[in-house]
C-alpha cells in the first residue's frame, strides 16, 4: 500500500525531560522518525519540552515547540498549527499517554485530527491491565494469573487467593514507577498504596509472582497491511524479578532451542496481529527455565528503549521503518537502509552476540539501596558487539566507565564461600563479579545457578572469564594465551595486572605477534547481501572489513558514552552536531561511542561508526586502521577529554583546544598562574590528597568549604563542609576511588551564580548569551534553573564576565568551546570553573540564541575566524525572549537516594519555558518539569534557622495565593511571628497527627524543606523528604527555587492562556 | 587439533578440529539461522554439502533428541565460529560436540565464519575440503576438490520402506509446544493447567489420508499434517506413481530434499503420472522443482542459495508476506514457465525469485520455502490448511484450479530480472 495521501502535516509529541526509565532513546527514535517524515514531503511539527535534544533542532522539524507537554498546551499548539495527524508512539510513555488524553476527550475528532499508526483501541488494549488481560485470554496467549485492583483491599483479598510473593504493575505509568514484588501484607499494602496513587488511572495489577522464569524480549514490527516481523529477540540474563531497564540483556537469546524461540515469535506476532498494532511494538515473556510454559509479561504499543537496542543490536532502524508505516506504507514497500537491496520486510540475521549492562546511578546516590527490581533505576546503558559472549560482556563493562574493567573490579575476595552465597541472593548491580568470586573460590554453576536462577550457560561464560585470569595470572604470557584472552577481549591493562608485567610489554608482545584488533560490519543479514553502511565492531582474529578510505580529510569524533547524571544527552547533541558540521566542511568523519540510546550511534550520522569501548586502548585500535588526520574531544564530555593524552601519544593531532590548555584549566597550580596574569579573582583554596591536609587548608581558609576531586563531571563527589567531622567523611568517600589527581578545597562564596558558553577563535571570542540561575551558590549548575538573559545582573557586571571569560579563553588558548562558571557578589565577579569544552548548556542557549555553537566552534576548530563566519565578536544582544532551562530529577526510582540539593549534581534532565516574560517562562518551565500547581492548596514548610527570613516572605506570598501552610514546631512559631498563618504539625517523633501523616494524606501540593548546613544527617528531614518524593508530592530543598515557584503561581493566577514560541523561528 | 578449511579457489582457513576425525570434500554453504542448529544437522536436503552457520555461537543448548528432522545428521561436513563448552537447556540430551562425533560427522571450528560467507556470497558456492592435515602443496588437493559432485543424493536419503505417521486424535496429542492458554484460577489451584498447541487450532484434517513422497522429507512435514488429523503414509522416492495411488490417498505431498532436481530423472517421470491425476498436490522445497520440470519447466542454480530462517516471501493469494524457513541452492525459472500450465503462487521479496507455483486447471500448488519450519518461523504453518482444504474440496467432488485462489499471472518475471550474475 502506497503512502496515504490524507497526511500532510504530521504533529510529532516527544517525551519531555529526562528521567530514568524515559530517556535519550526517545530522543533518538524521534529525530529519525522527524527526518523519515520529512524525507516523505511530511511537514513536521514537533513538540517537546526537552531543550537539550536533536529532535528539537530547527532542521529536524519544520516548527518547532519546545513547550510544556500538558495535554492544554497541546490542545492550543493544535489549534495554531492544524496538524492533520498526530504521531504519539515516538515519544514514549509520555507522548502515549498525551495523545490518549487528546483521542479520549473528543479533541483529535473535533479538530479533525487522526492518530497515526496504532489506533486508540490498540492502545487501550495494549496498556489498559483488564483489557489486555481480556485480550491474551481470548486468543488463548498466557498471561500470569493476575487480577487488576483499585483498592488496596481487592489487592489483598485477591493475592490471598493466588500466594505470596506477587508483583504489583501501576497502569500508565513508566519505567514501572510505583511497582515492586510484595513477600507479605505489610509490603504489599505498602506498595500497592503508593502504586495506585501513581497510577494515571488508579489501577494497580496484582500478578502471579514468576521471579526466576526468563526474561525474554521480541520487538516486532507490523504494516498495515498485516505482514509482521521481529526484528530480533534479547534474551535478560538477568531473569524475571529485574526490570529489563536494569538487567544485563543479551541478543539474539542464546539459550533459547529453536523450539522454544520460535514458540515464542509466533506468540509475539499473534499477540500484534490481534491487536492490529501498525508499527513497532515489545513483547516481554517469562519462560519457565525447565518446561515451555511462558507468560506475556507485557507490550509497549510503542517504540521503546528496548527497540532502540535492538535498532543498533541489529542496524535495522525501528523508528524510520514504523514512521513510514504510519503514512501508510507496507514493509515490502519499504527498503533496507543497510542493504539497499532487501526491503523491511525481512527478519534480521546476527553473525555476532550484542551484550548491553545498565548504567546504574549508585555512585551519586551513595545512599541509595543498590538492589534492583521490577523499578528501573539505571539513567543509561552501554552496548557492546563481539563474535563471543564473553568478548561482549568484556567490552561492555569498561564500556561503563564506573572504574570496573574486568570481573575484578569489584573485589570480594575477603567474603567466605557461606558470606558469597549470601551476597549472591542480593540481587544488584554487582551480581557478576559476585558469581566470579564465587566460581573463583569454588562454588559449582548448578549452586550458583539454583541461588541467583541466572541461566548455567551464562554462568559457564564467567567461568571461562576467570578461568582465563587464572592462566593470566599463573601461567607463561605465551602468544596462544595472549591471543586467546584478546579474544575475549581482555584489555592489555588488565592482562598486564594480570601477569605483573608493564601495559607497554604486553603491547609490543601483542604488535610483535600480529594480534590486532580487526573490524566486521553489521549489516543485518549475517554478510548473506553486501552492505554500504560502514558501521562497525572489533574483534580478534580473521578479516579485518574496515578500510582505511582516502581521498578526504579525516576526523574523529569521540562520543560521550553512557548517559549518566552529570553526563547527559547534551553531549551527543554536540557530538552529532560537530559530526554535521565537520562533514560539511568537507572532511570525512568517524564516531566512536558505545551507547545504543542516542543519536551518534545511528548508522546514517558519520561515514563510519565504531561501536566499541571509548578507552585509550579500544581508540589506538582503530587509529591504527583509519590513522585520522585529527581528533575532537571537547564535544564528547569527560568521556572524550579523558582519551586527549592517549591520542596525543598515538600522534593523532587534537583539533581546537590543546591538551595542556585543558590541563591548565583542571591544575589548580597552573591555572592559578593563569588568573593571577589575567588578573581575575577566585575563591581561596588548595589541593589536598589526604584529610589532614584537607583539614589544615580548611581551616586556614574558614568554613565553610567546597570539597571535590578533580577532572569531573556533574561535580561528583563535591560536598560543602562545614566542620573537620565532615571533611573526614567527604575525604573517605572521594578517596574510596583511587585518585589521580588531587582534591581540591575552596572557600565557599555565596552569591549568583552566572554560567556562559563561549567560541573562540583564538583571537575573538563570541558570546551568544549569559545565563543565570536561580539557586545561589551551592547548589550544582546542571541542578539550578537557570536564566536566559541574566535578569538581576547589571550591564557593569555583565561587561565584567564578558571581559574575563576573553581573558580566560586566550589565556587557556582556546580553539573552540569554552564553558566558565562565574559568582557575582554585588559588583564583584569570581570565577567558580572553568571548562575549555562543551557543556550541558549548549543545546539550550543554542536554541534560545540561534546561534548554532557547536557547528560555529567546529568552523573555528577548522580555522576559520568568528568574524569569517559572519559575526560580530563579544557578548551578542540579548534575545527578546526568556529561556528558563529547568532541571528534572528522577528521585522517586531510586529507594533511598537523598534528594536535596548541593555541590553534587542529581537531577537526570531537563526542560525548557520560553516566553516574553520571565514569569511566563518560569511558570512553562515548572509545568514541563511536572510541577502542575495549585491542586489542594496546602503546604508544608520546614526550613533551617538560616531560611527562616525568607520562608516568611515565601510563606506571605503563598498565603495570598490561598495556601494554607503546615510547618514543623520552629518554622511555624517564626512564620506566625512574622503574622504568616501556619498550622503547627509535629515531627515524625511525635504524636499523631505528625508531619508524615499529612504527607500521606495526599492534600499537600508542596512541602519546602531546606536541611541543615552541609549534610542532612537529620532522620526526620530525610524521611519526611523521601516519603514526599514517594508520594508524588513536590518537594523543594532550596529557597531560590520556592520563591521562583511562588513568583510562578502568581503569575498562573494572572494568565492561563499560555504563549506558544515556534522554536524554528528564532 | 588443528583443522583445515580448503576452498577450491585455494582459500585455506586454519581452526580447530570439531566431530568425527576424517577428511571429507563437500559443496560448502552457509546458514544464517541463529538457533536450530540441530534441525539444520539434520535436515536430510544437506546431504552432500557441508554446512557454514553464520552464527558464531553453536551448541548454546545442546542437543535435543526430540527435536531432530530425520534419525542422523546429514551435512558431511558441519563449520562454526565456536562451539559451546557446557550446553544449557532443560531438554538437553548430549552435547553438540558428542552428537557430531557418535555420529561421524567431521567439522571445523575457530575459523572466521564470516569471511568464508562473504567468499561464497561473492564467488558462488563452492566446494571444499575439511582436513586435519597441513597440505604444504595444495596443487595436491585442489584439483580433487573441484572433481566433487553432490551427485544422486535423494536415494542416499529416502527411507527404505514406506510407513504411517499416524494422526492426532485430540490437540493435546501434538504437544509439547504449548503455553499456558487461559488461565483459570480453580483448574490452576487444582494443579491442571489447561494445555492448548499454539500452531494447529483444529483438527481439520480428520479423516484424510496423505501419501507423502520422501525425498529426504524433514520429519515436521508429516507431523504437520498429523497434528491437523491427517493420517500419512509416507514412500520411498522410487516408488512408482501406481503404488502410491493405489492406496487412494486423498493428496499427495512431495517433500524437500538434496541436490540438482534434474538428476531425479525417474522421480520427474512419476510425478508426471501424479500430476495427471485429479489428486490434489501441495509440494516443498524439492518437490515443488521437480513438479516444475514434470510440467516442462526449468530450473537453475541459484549463486549462493537461501539457507536460513529469515527469507520474505509475498503470497500472491493474498498480497502478504511471510517470513519463511529456506534450504534451496535451485530455483525454477519463472522466465521459461508456461503460463498454460503454471503461474507463480509466491515470490522471494528480497531477489524477486520464485517461491511458489498454482497450477492451471489443477488443485496442484508447490512452494520453494519450508512452511513446516523446523527450524524458523513457523508463519507459513497455514498452507497445510490449504491443501487440507483443497483435499476437502476434491473430496466432495469440487474441481479446483489452483491457479484461479492462489496464483497471479505475469508475476515474478521482472523481479528475477533484477538479479544479475547468476548462475544459469
Amino acid at each position: 500500500m502506497p503512502k496515504n495521501p490524507n497526511v500532510k502535516r504530521v504533529m510529532v509529541i516527544g517525551s519531555g525531560p529526562i528521567v530514568i526509565g524515559q530517556a535519550a532513546e526517545f530522543d533518538y527514535a524521534g529525530t529519525q522518525a522527524c527526518r523519515s517524515l520529512k524525507e516523505e514531503g511530511i511537514e513536521v511539527i514537533l513538540v517537546n519540552s526537552n531543550p537539550a535534544t536533536i529532535m528539537t533542532d530547527r532542521d529536524i522539524a519544520d516548527k518547532v515547540y519546545i513547550e510544556p507537554l500538558t495535554v492544554k498546551v497541546l490542545e492550543q499548539i493544535i489549534e495554531k498549527e492544524q496538524p492533520d495527524s498526530i504521531l504519539p508512539t515516538l515519544g514514549g510513555q509520555a507522548g502515549l499517554n498525551l495523545g490518549m488524553e487528546l483521542e479520549e476527550s473528543g479533541f483529535l475528532a473535533k479538530h479533525n485530527v487522526k492518530l497515526l499508526g496504532t489506533t486508540a483501541t490498540t492502545i487501550r488494549n495494549a496498556e489498559g491491565r483488564q483489557e489486555f488481560k481480556d485480550l491474551m485470554e481470548r486468543i488463548g496467549e498466557p498471561v500470569a494469573a493476575s487480577q487488576v485492583v483499585e483498592t488496596v483491599e481487592d489487592g489483598v483479598a485477591f493475592t490471598e487467593t493466588i500466594g505470596y510473593p506477587v508483583v504489583l504493575r501501576p497502569a500508565y505509568t513508566l519505567g514501572g514507577s510505583g511497582g515492586g514484588i510484595a513477600h507479605n501484607k505489610v509490603e504489599l499494602e505498602e506498595i500497592l498504596e503508593n502504586g495506585l496513587r501513581l497510577s494515571r488511572v488508579g489501577q494497580v495489577l496484582v500478578e502471579r509472582c514468576i521471579a526466576g522464569w526468563k526474561e525474554i524480549e521480541y520487538e516486532v514490527m507490523r504494516d498495515s497491511a498485516g505482514n509482521c516481523i521481529t526484528v530480533c529477540n534479547m534474551e535478560n540474563i538477568d531473569p524475571v524479578g529485574v526490570h529489563t531497564g536494569d538487567s544485563i540483556v543479551v541478543a539474539p537469546s542464546q539459550t533459547l532451542s529453536d523450539k522454544e524461540y520460535q514458540m515464542l515469535r509466533t506468540s509475539a506476532l499473534k499477540i500484534i496481529s490481534e491487536l492490529q498494532i501498525t508499527g513497532g511494538c515489545n513483547v516481554q515473556f517469562a519462560l519457565h527455565p525447565t518446561s515451555f510454559e511462558y507468560c506475556v509479561i507485557e507490550v509497549n504499543p510503542r517504540v521503546s528503549r528496548s527497540s532502540a537496542l535492538a535498532s543498533k543490536a541489529t542496524g535495522y532502524p525501528i523508528a524510520k521503518v514504523a514512521a513510514k508505516i504510519a503514512l501508510g506504507y507496507t514493509l515490502d514497500e519499504i527498503k533496507n537502509a543497510i542493504t539497499k537491496k532487501t526491503y523491511a520486510s525481512f527478519e534480521p540475521a546476527l553473525d555476532y552476540c550484542v551484550v548491553k549492562i545498565p548504567r546504574l546511578p549508585f555512585d551519586k546516590f551513595i545512599t541509595a539501596k543498590r538492589t534492583l527490581t521490577t523499578q528501573m533505576k539505571a539513567t543509561g546503558e552501554v552496548m557492546s558487539i563481539c563474535d563471543n559472549f564473553e568478548g561482549a560482556l568484556m567490552k561492555a563493562i569498561r564500556s561503563l566507565e564506573q572504574h570496573v574493567d574486568c570481573l575484578r573490579s569489584y573485589d570480594f575476595s575477603k567474603l567466605t564461600i557461606e558470606e558469597l552465597r549470601d551476597r549472591l541472593a542480593i540481587v544488584d548491580d554487582q551480581r557478576i563479579w559476585v558469581i566470579a568470586e564465587a566460581l573463583r573460590k569454588g562454588m559449582s554453576e548448578e549452586e550458583i545457578n539454583e541461588i541467583t536462577k541466572i541461566d548455567i550457560w551464562f554462568i559457564d561464560k564467567i567461568a571461562i572469564l576467570t578461568e582465563m585470569e587464572h592462566a593470566l595470572e599463573t601461567e607463561e604470557l605465551t602468544p596462544e594465551l595472549l591471543k586467546e584472552a584478546k579474544r575475549m577481549e581482555f584489555p592489555d591493562n588488565v592482562i598486564a595486572r594480570l601477569t605483573g608485567k608493564k601495559e607497554s610489554e604486553i603491547v609490543a608482545l601483542r604488535y610483535e605477534n600480529g594480534i590486532r584488533a580487526v573490524y566486521k560490519m553489521v549489516d543485518t543479514c549475517a554478510a548473506e547481501f553486501e552492505a554500504h553502511t560502514p558501521y562497525y565492531y572489533s574483534v580478534y582474529g580473521g578479516e579485518c572489513e574496515a578500510k582505511r578510505t582516502s581521498g578526504k580529510k579525516k576526523v574523529l569524533v569521540l562520543g560521550s558514552g553512557p548517559i549518566r547524571i552529570g553526563q547527559g544527552i547534551e553531549f551527543d547533541y554536540c557530538s552529532v552536531h560537530a559530526t554535521w558540521a565537520f562533514a560539511k566542511a568537507g572532511y570525512e568523519t568517524i564516531i566512536i561511542n558505545n551507547n545504543p540510546e542516542t543519536v551518534s550511534t545511528d548508522f546514517d550520522i558519520a561515514d563510519k561508526l565504531y561501536f566499541e569501548p571509548l578507552t585509550i586502548e579500544d581508540v589506538r585500535s582503530i587509529v591504527d586502521i583509519e590513522k585520522p588526520d585529527g581528533a575532537v574531544v571537547q564535544f564528547g564530555g569527560q568521556t572524550a577529554i579523558k582519551l586527549t593524552q592517549g591520542l596525543m601519544e598515538m600522534g593523532v593531532p587534537i583539533l581546537g583546544t590543546q591538551a595542556k590548555d585543558v590541563d591548565a584549566a583542571e591544575d589548580r597550580e597552573l591555572f592559578d598562574e593563569i588568573l593571577e596574569q589575567t588578573g581575575i579573582p577566585r575563591a581561596a583554596g588548595g589541593t589536598v590528597y589526604t584529610a589532614e591536609e584537607a583539614k589544615a587548608v580548611a581551616n586556614r581558609l574558614g568554613y565553610p568549604v567546597l570539597v571535590r576531586p578533580s577532572y569531573v563531571l556533574g561535580g561528583q563527589g563535591m560536598q560543602i563542609a562545614i566542620s573537620d567531622a565532615e571533611i573526614e567523611e567527604f575525604m573517605a568517600v572521594i578517596n574510596r576511588i583511587a585518585q589521580d589527581h588531587p582534591i581540591l578545597v575552596d572557600k565557599y562564596l555565596m552569591g549568583k551564580e552566572v554560567e556562559v558558553d563561549a567560541v573562540c577563535d583564538g583571537t575573538d571570542i563570541l558570546i551568544p548569551g549569559i545565563m543565570e540561575h536561580v539557586e545561589r551558590t551551592g547548589v550544582h549548575s546542571g541542578d539550578s534553573i537557570s536564566v536566559y538573559p541574566a535578569h538581576t545582573i547589571g550591564k557593569l557586571v555583565k561587561d565584567k564576565i564578558a571581559d574575563y571569560t576573553e581573558k580566560l579563553a586566550k589565556a587557556l588558548h582556546v580553539k573552540g568551546l569554552i564553558n566558565i562558571q562565574f559568582i557575582a557578589i554585588g559588583e564583584d565577579v569570581y570565577v567558580i570553573e572553568v571548562n575549555p569544552r562543551s557543556s550541558r548548556t549548549v543545546p539550550y542557549i543554542s536554541k534560545v540564541t540561534g546561534i548554532p555553537i557547536v557547528d560555529l566552534a567546529t568552523e573555528v576548530i577548522l580555522g576559520k575566524t568568528i568574524k569569517e563566519l559572519g559575526y560580530e565578536p563579544g557578548l551578542q544582544p540579548e534575545a527578546k525572549y526568556y529561556a528558563i532551562k529547568m532541571p528534572v530529577f528522577s528521585f522517586e526510582k531510586i529507594r533511598g537516594a537523598e534528594i536535596s540539593l548541593g555541590p553534587e549534581m542529581k537531577s537526570t534532565g531537563e526542560c525548557l519555558g520560553i516566553a516574553k516574560t520571565f514569569h511566563e517562562a518560569l511558570y512553562k518551565a515548572f509545568l514541563g518539569s511536572g510541577v502542575n500547581l495549585p491542586k489542594y492548596r496546602n503546604m508544608i514548610m520546614t526550613v533551617k534557622d538560616a531560611d527562616k527570613g525568607e520562608a516568611i516572605e515565601i510563606g506571605r506570598r503563598f498565603e495570598k495565593l490561598g495556601y494554607t501552610i503546615y510547618a514543623t514546631r520552629s518554622t511555624a512559631a517564626a512564620l506566625n511571628e512574622a503574622g504568616v498563618k501556619a498550622r503547627k504539625v509535629n515531627k515524625i517523633s511525635q504524636e499523631s497527627p505528625t508531619v508524615m501523616d499529612l504527607i500521606l494524606g495526599h492534600k499537600i501540593d508542596v512541602v519546602i524543606d531546606t536541611p541543615t548546613q552541609g549534610r542532612d544527617k537529620h532522620r526526620d528531614g530525610f524521611l519526611i523528604r523521601r516519603t514526599s518524593i514517594e508520594t508524588g508530592v513536590n518537594v523543594i530543598t532550596a529557597m531560590d527555587t520556592a520563591r521562583a515557584l511562588v513568583s510562578s503561581l502568581e503569575n498562573k493566577a494572572q494568565s492561563e492562556k499560555l504563549e506558544l514560541i515556534d522554536i524554528a523561528k528564532l | 587439533m588443528k583443522a583445515f578449511l580448503i576452498l577450491e579457489d585455494g582459500t585455506v582457513f586454519a581452526g580447530t578440529h570439531i566431530g568425527a576425525e576424517k577428511e571429507v570434500i563437500s559443496e560448502i554453504v552457509f546458514n544464517t539461522s541463529m538457533a536450530g542448529y540441530l534441525e539444520v544437522l539434520t535436515d536430510p536436503s544437506y546431504a552432500g554439502q557441508a554446512v557454514c552457520m553464520t552464527y558464531p555461537l553453536i551448541g548454546n543448548y545442546g542437543i535435543c533428541e526430540e527435536d531432530k528432522e530425520s534419525l542422523k545428521p546429514w551435512p558431511d561436513g558441519f563449520i562454526v565460529r565456536e562451539l559451546s563448552r557446557r550446553p544449557s537447556n532443560f531438554r538437553c540430551d548430549v552435547s553438540i560436540q558428542d552428537f557430531l562425533n557418535e555420529n561421524d560427522v567431521p567439522g571445523i571450528a575457530g575459523i572466521d565464519t564470516r569471511a568464508l560467507t562473504k567468499i561464497l556470497r561473492e564467488k558462488g558456492t563452492m566446494n571444499g575440503m575439511i582436513t586435519t592435515k597441513e597440505y604444504a602443496n595444495l596443487d595436491e588437493v585442489l584439483p580433487k576438490i573441484k572433481a566433487y559432485v553432490t551427485g544422486k543424493v535423494v536415494e542416499k536419503v529416502t527411507c527404505k520402506e514406506k510407513y504411517v505417521v499416524e494422526a492426532s486424535k485430540s490437540l493435546e496429542d501434538n504437544g509439547p509446544i504449548s503455553g499456558m492458554a487461559r488461565f483459570d484460577k480453580e483448574k490452576y489451584l487444582a494443579g491442571e493447567r489447561e494445555k492448548k498447541p499454539s500452531l494447529v487450532s483444529e483438527l481439520n484434517g480428520t479423516g484424510l489420508k496423505v501419501a507423502l513422497m520422501d525425498f529426504g522429507a524433514k520429519a515436521n512435514i508429516a507431523k504437520s499434517l498429523a497434528a491437523r488429523g491427517c493420517q500419512v503414509t509416507v514412500y520411498p522416492a522410487l516408488t512408482s506413481a501406481e503404488e502410491i495411488l493405489k492406496d487412494a490417498p486423498d493428496g499427495i505431498m512431495l517433500s524437500n530434499g538434496p541436490g540438482d532436481p534434474k538428476e531425479c530423472t525417474s522421480v520427474i517421470q512419476e510425478i508426471k503420472k501424479l500430476y495427471d491425476t485429479d489428486t490434489p498436490i501441495f509440494a516443498i522445497c524439492l518437490g515443488h522443482q521437480l513438479m516444475a520440470l514434470a510440467t516442462g519447466a526449468d530450473t537453475y542454480k541459484l549463486k549462493y542459495g537461501h539457507r536460513g530462517g529469515n527469507h520474505p516471501v509475498k503470497d500472491f493469494a493474498t498480497g502478504r508476506v511471510y517470513i519463511s524457513s529456506q534450504n534451496h541452492g535451485y530455483v525454477v525459472d519463472t522466465e521459461k514457465l508456461d503460463a498454460n500450465v503454471a503461474i507463480p503462487a509466491f515470490c522471494n521479496v528480497n531477489d524477486g525469485t520464485n517461491e511458489g507455483l498454482a497450477y492451471v486447471g489443477k488443485n496442484v500448488f508447490t512452494v520453494q520455502f519450508h512452511p513446516e519450519a523446523c527450524p524458523g518461523p513457523q508463519d507459513s504453518g497455514y498452507l497445510f490448511d490449504r491443501f487440507i482444504e483443497m483435499m476437502r474440496k476434491a473430496k466432495a467432488g469440487e474441481k479446483v484450479d489452483a491457479s484461479k485462489l492462489y496464483g497471479r499471472a505475469g508475476e515474478g518475471n521482472d523481479a528475477a530480472e533484477t538479479m544479475k550474475g547468476e548462475v544459469r
